[in-house]
């Protein structure tokens, strides 16, 4: 069965493979390319599941180990065991979640990027199985540099999917991105190489069970801080974590899904699987400081998250929260507080995933994922999304009885009780430190869910809604501008009920409050970006420098930009005849893609011996204790 | 059947209620035609299949506006709350109700009673299997040591496993069947109080969530299967309170419950880690066992850290001032969660860790001084309040005090007694209550009066809860209020409080006897006698009352669970009959009276006055409840703000700053750099032979 984790590999790559064969780039076929790819991986991940012998999960299974390249003692050395197998599956699902979102009904729906042609499909769905080559490989890998390969292979899809797909300030966002994350990268390569150069072996199984052996204690934590600094960027940690909100908040969708739900647990896995197991006093010395900083990113998350006003950055900040609870679990170096890492790491792939699609999915509507142009009221207009929303915040914020809770709360409990050899009451003082960042982290949560979701509706720029109702918000706000907002309005209802025009007149009325908001976006052009972006950037201007005769017509907010070129003027609402302004709940699209999500939430948490009989034998033999 | 069928089977019941009221109760019961959600330009109102709205709706929705205006508590966008409103009648709720509304309405109502039903069925065979001990433990004063738990399943963690485990002893039994009943009749009532409300099928979607999670506090084994039970009520109770969600006030109030209690939640998690760490398990019964072995100072830290779970949930001072605006949610939800269970869940928890807490004596005088000024200063307010709900609230904050004495005078039973006989008599308040609201259309006594000749049955059974709360005989508070004086009096004689402790509380639970006998008989007053006011029936009353008018009694569905209420509320307190002490029954009788006829003379001296006004200066503190929320605002909630703004400020300027500047250092060290490369030949050539040169140099020297 050792061909099951290659196969992992190879099924996506040959799938990107095969789309550079200009057979594949029929519009029909690509649609179901990508479902058929990752669906395909999704089933091998699920075998791999299925036929994985928990009886020995703390064992490598699966394994195959060929040389490589014998010059550098570099093994092709892939394998799972119970700490990698839940992330493998996580990844294989979220990948194929997020062709789900792309590609199910007829994926021209708002937030959707396998528009025709200018969305670029083909090399989105190229980019992303890449990133699943990546995503998948890492965890599967068993040898340190073939680890570093696929750890590295990740950032490049990952930085086209914001650079080409992004929001309006994505290039800066994607740059910061990839050189913040490099950065990181060569340190931790660093790293790697002391603890080959010193322990004279490639083999993570190997050096695990050496714990340390054959390496002095001054190089260990040396080893110990490069190979940690390089995962604590990709974590984030705070405080190398400024790149991820503006990556985050940029990102399409599927980027944020797939980089909140599983980018960011390969910095944790990397400590969890490499850092602590194999540098055993290294992390003795470090984990205090590990502690502290993880902790530090849980109130300051959930500080930064209480002041937040765009959405996403929101959710993005408050994934520096979660991760300080990983941290803070790893730092412990018990078996208990790695568990909690784990399960934390699942449970925030799941929840923050889902967060992400459903500001995905709000943002595409309303044009705007900014809470205050969001207005509220959401339960009212979008009573599914909104209650989506609900849900995943509760999830998210550690509600018992959802799968956010458990790593939460045993990496709590593992600080109680941190590891003989750390000081207990500098870890207790983390633990309490801790649960009050779960406070703050309830606290911005449920304000954010009482401002966008609850009170009446109708407090946004009402260009925002007409334009996330016809689908595209910036044409229709281009299209309008503050007079035809009173113009779409008035006429929108054909019904023509009394009552509606009573309603709308006040409405009109009050739109004059709203010019500055909808006249500011719309009426100025972004050349004012690329100018800034000119300055940062010289050597990017061509791309920047194309000019669009609709240049005007796009707002700061919407995916318009100069690769997808938009939605074609033809689809523009005519002015004359308005557009149907309301926004359309839950698509089957987005149900599809999230049920699985929500379902499994709810499973870990009503059922997390489920997770944690994978993990726990796996983690008492990482950490050497008696499984 | 035996337990270990049941036992689970009366968790999962209302659990499944839920699930299948949330997503089966609107299948196929939107008659309009599709897309009308998505596609009507109103947006909002017509999401539950509204037909095109009404002349008289638009007038409401303005009005709504104007009101939402004028309370002017939106600190966001303020003024835009108007324009909001009158946004395609965004209210729905107020929607003349659709046939696809009533129908999933209809289903949802069954889904949600006949679960309830069957819970409280098997809750009762649990209680009759166990025999109803916990009556005859009421006569010796001590709970029976725990039944050994009936285990489903471990979890390995890595560390303490947790233990699926439920148990049935005395204790738990008699509890389920007051949460299980309570729940049914709530569920009753509400299809009558929610009739027309569009969100009905979330509505008692989440009371049987909430029945569920608080059966499984109740039957819990396990502390942390116990605290997923304690936070999944939290988050019903957060749900419930923003039933109506519309009105912001209501969110926040939500906000306010959920973030206090879980703040007092922490505490709690870590006093279940302090206990499971010293008992290496999180087994009741384990713990329970060890409880001997562990030093003072685990078991003072184990229970000061529970207690801070216990007043948040348990709305004790200093958490407790969530409690009041909770009553921003419907009538029964006040009745169910605020009043009858939820809120008794920390009583609960203490008795059931109780040993820990007797050997804890610091925690126990802590508790005795939070319960006495808890009971006396919610009581005082509560004689101040004019809305009818907070009355009660207040009340509610002041039993619980009561129940909380007694926990710190060492007697879990009469504890536990009072609870159980608040639990009728305040379940059957609020209800009472909520027939008053419907009827009226507003919460403030000062609006109601004389509503004794058009609501006669709730003026008779209100009547009875008023007088179980004052302590009258032979209501069922007059027994559990016995128990619990007699309890605290021995406190000072036995001496397992500190002296000063025992004397505050008994003297504050004296004059408590006092003020509760004067609010509760004001609100009595000002409620069913005087003057009948014009009823104001306003067409749109603001959020947190019932919006249908209606001239005659409630309906049958809300009338029988009321009177179903107060047989117990009457008859609970029996089981106390052969343990009375006359001596303190008489003082208690006497100093209630005195409460009830001081208000009495006041209120007759000018029927419509407010009888509160005896307070003289004292009545606005009163009213304020002395100002707390006011310096909670400016301790804790602004610096939370302003770090947060500094935290954000500083992650753009400094943290994210360095790193930009580090990287505009780079490019500007480039620029440098760059000087050198100008194209400029003779300068290249010039640096080669430079190069050569040092080279040259170099190598003569150094070799």
């Amino acid at each position: 069965m050792s061909w099951l984790p290659v196969a992992l590999v190879a099924v996506p790559l040959l799938g990107a493979l095969a789309l550079l064969s200009p057979a594949t780039s029929r519009r029909g076929l690509l649609r179901v390319y990508g479902l058929v790819v990752t669906g395909a991986t999704l089933v091998l991940a699920v075998i791999l599941a299925v036929s994985f012998d928990y009886a020995n999960a703390a064992t490598p299974q699966f394994v195959i180990d060929r040389e490589w390249a014998p010059g550098l003692a570099l093994h092709f050395h892939l394998g799972v065991d119970g700490i990698s197998l839940p992330l493998v599956v996580l990844t294989a699902l979220l990948t194929f979640l997020c062709f789900l979102y792309l590609c199910w009904g007829d994926a021209r729906q708002p937030g959707q990027l396998l528009r025709p042609e200018p969305g670029r499909p083909r090399a989105l769905i190229f980019t992303l199985l890449v990133l699943e080559v990546g995503m998948i490989g890492t965890f599967l890998a068993l040898d340190l540099l073939l680890f570093f390969v696929f750890f590295e292979i990740v950032l490049i899809p990952m930085y086209f999917v914001i650079a080409v797909w992004g929001g309006a300030d994505r290039r800066a966002a994607a740059l910061k991105f990839i050189l913040y994350t490099l950065l990181g990268s060569v340190v931790l390569l660093l790293g790697l190489l002391l603890i080959w150069a010193q322990a004279g072996t490639l083999d993570m199984v190997a050096l695990a069970q050496a714990q340390g052996g054959g390496m002095a204690r001054g190089i260990q934590v040396l080893a110990f801080v490069a190979v940690g600094v390089g995962f604590a960027v990709k974590t984030p940690m705070w405080p190398l974590h400024t790149w991820l909100p503006d990556a985050h908040t940029e990102a399409p969708t599927v980027g944020s899904v797939l980089l909140a739900g599983v980018l960011l647990k390969m910095g944790t896995y990397g400590i969890a699987r490499i850092a602590i197991p194999i540098l055993p006093e290294g992390a003795a010395a470090v984990a205090p400081w590990l502690g502290a900083l993880g902790v530090v990113g849980i109130i300051y998350g959930a500080l930064a998250c209480l002041a937040q006003r765009d959405l996403k950055r929101l959710i993005a900040y408050s994934s520096i929260g979660h991760m300080g609870f990983v941290l803070l679990g790893l730092a412990t170096l018990t078996p208990a507080g790695m568990n909690a890492a784990l399960f934390a790491n699942i449970a925030h792939g799941l929840i923050t995933g889902l967060l992400f699609f459903v500001a995905g999915g709000i943002k595409s509507r309303y044009g705007t994922a900014d809470m205050t142009q969001l207005g509220g009221g959401m339960l009212a207009v979008l009573p599914h999304l909104g209650a989506v929303l609900s849900f995943a915040c509760f999830a998210s914020l550690g509600l018992p009885g959802l799968a956010g809770f458990w790593g939460e709360m045993l990496a709590l409990f593992s600080a109680f009780e941190p590891a003989a050899g750390l000081p207990r009451p500098l870890f207790v003082a983390f633990m309490v430190i801790g649960g009050l960042g779960a406070l703050l982290t309830a606290a911005y949560f449920l304000v954010m869910l009482s401002r966008v979701t609850h009170g009446l509706p109708g407090r946004r720029s009402e260009a925002a809604l007409v334009g996330g109702g016809a689908g595209h918000g910036p044409v229709a706000v281009a299209a309008g501008g503050a007079v035809g907002t009173g113009e779409v309005t008035a006429s929108a209802d054909p019904s023509g009920a009394v009552a509606g025009s009573v309603d709308y007149s006040g409405e009109v009325a009050g739109s004059a409050d709203y010019s500055g908001v909808v006249a500011g976006p719309a009426g100025t052009p972004l050349p004012v970006a690329p100018a800034v972006r000119h300055e940062e950037f010289p050597d990017e201007r061509p791309i920047d420098s194309v000019e669009h005769s609709w240049e005007e017509d796009r707002s700061e907010w919407g995916y318009s930009d100069d690769w997808l070129e938009g939605e074609s003027a033809e689809e523009a609402p005519e002015p004359d005849e308005p557009a149907v302004p309301a926004m359309p709940d839950l698509r089957p699209y987005e149900l599809v893609a999230w049920t699985p999500l929500i379902v499994l939430t709810i499973l870990f948490g009503l059922w997390p011996k489920l997770l944690f009989s994978v993990t726990t034998p796996a983690v008492q033999a990482l950490l050497g204790v008696g499984s | 059947m035996t337990p270990n069928v049941i036992l689970p089977l009366v968790i999962v019941l209302p659990f499944l209620a839920a699930a299948a009221g949330l997503l089966l109760s609107r299948l196929g019961t939107r008659e309009t035609a599709p897309g009308t959600s998505g596609t009507s330009a109103s947006g909002s109102g017509a999401v539950h299949g509204k037909k095109a709205p009404s002349l008289s709706m638009g007038g409401a929705a303005l009005g709504r506006g104007e009101d939402a205006l004028g309370r002017g508590d939106d600190t966001l966008t303020r003024g835009e709350d108007a324009l909001g409103a009158t946004h395609g009648g965004a209210v729905h709720r107020d929607t003349p109700a659709t046939e696809g509304n009533r129908r999933a309405n209809n289903r949802a109502a069954w889904f949600a009673i006949i679960p309830a039903a069957a819970a409280t069925i098997l809750a009762l065979w649990l209680a009759w299997e166990e025999g109803l001990t916990f009556l005859g433990q009421i006569e010796n004063d001590t709970l029976a040591r725990a039944a050994d738990p009936i285990t489903y399943g471990t979890i390995e963690t890595g560390a303490i496993p947790i233990s699926l485990s439920l148990q049935a002893d005395g204790l738990s039994v008699i509890l389920g069947v007051l949460v299980t009943l309570v729940a049914l009749a709530v569920q009753v009532y509400s299809v009558g109080y929610l009739k027309d409300d569009a969100r009905y099928p979330s509505y008692s979607a989440f009371v049987s969530l909430f029945t569920s999670a608080m059966l499984l506090v109740v039957y819990a084994g396990d502390l942390l299967v116990l605290y997923v039970g304690w936070e999944v009520m939290g988050l019903c109770s957060y749900l419930l309170i923003g039933h109506w969600w519309e009105d912001l006030g209501n969110s926040r109030a939500a906000i306010k419950a959920f973030l206090v209690t879980r703040l007092g939640d922490v505490g709690f998690l870590f006093g279940i880690f302090v206990l499971g760490a010293a008992a290496d398990s999180f087994r009741i019964v384990d713990v329970l066992a060890k409880v001997p072995e562990m030093s003072t100072g685990t078991l003072v830290a184990a229970t000061m850290l529970l207690l801070a779970g216990v007043a948040g949930k348990s709305a004790q001072v200093p958490l407790h001032t969530w409690l009041p605006d909770a009553m921003a949610g419907p009538t029964p939800i006040s009745a169910l969660i605020h009043a009858a269970t939820m809120v008794a869940a920390g009583i609960f928890i203490v008795a059931r860790l109780f040993p820990a807490f007797l050997q804890a004596q610091p925690t126990l005088d802590v508790l005795a001084v939070l319960a006495a000024l808890g009971m006396l200063g919610s009581a005082l307010a509560a004689l101040a309040q004019d809305d009818l709900k907070r009355v009660l609230a207040y009340s509610t904050i002041s039993q619980l005090a009561f129940m909380a004495a007694a926990l710190a005078a060492g007697s879990s039973t009469a504890a536990i007694f009072h609870l159980i006989t608040h639990g009728a008599f305040k379940a059957l308040l609020f209800l009472a209550a909520g027939v008053v609201i419907h009827h009226v259309g507003v919460n403030y006594m000062s609006q109601m009066g004389g509503l004794r000749r058009e609501l006669p049955v709730t003026f008779v059974t209100m009547g009875v809860g008023f007088a179980a709360l004052i302590g009258l005989p032979p209501t069922s508070g007059f027994f559990s209020k016995d128990s619990v004086l007699l309890a605290v009096e021995q406190a000072m004689t036995e001496g397992r409080l500190t002296d000063a402790a025992a004397v505050l509380l008994y003297g504050c639970a004296l004059a408590t006897l006092v003020v509760t006998g004067a609010y509760s008989t004001r609100a009595w007053l000002r409620t069913f006698l005087g003057r009948p006011r014009a009823v104001i029936a306003l067409p749109e009353p603001p959020p947190g009352t019932a919006h249908v008018i209606d001239v005659r009694e409630a309906p049958l569905s809300m009338l029988l669970p009321v009177i179903l209420l107060a047989v117990p509320a009457m008859l609970l307190g029996l089981p106390g009959l052969g343990h009375l002490d006359v001596t303190v029954a008489v003082i208690s009788v006497a100093l209630a009276l005195l409460g009830v006829g001081i208000v009495y003379a006041v209120w007759r001296s000018d029927p419509a006055a407010d009888p509160a006004r005896m307070l003289g200066p004292f009545r606005v503190p009163c009213e304020q409840a002395f100002y707390l929320d006011r310096a909670y605002a400016v301790l804790f909630v602004r610096p939370v703000l302003a770090m947060a703004r500094l935290v954000a400020r500083t992650d753009s300027r400094v943290v994210d700053g360095a790193v930009r500047e580090s990287g505009r250092s780079v490019v500007g060290a480039s620029g440098l750099l760059r000087l050198a490369q100008n194209g400029n030949v003779q300068l290249y050539v010039s640096g080669v032979l430079a190069g050569v040169l040092l080279i040259a140099v170099g190598a003569v020297m150094f070799t």
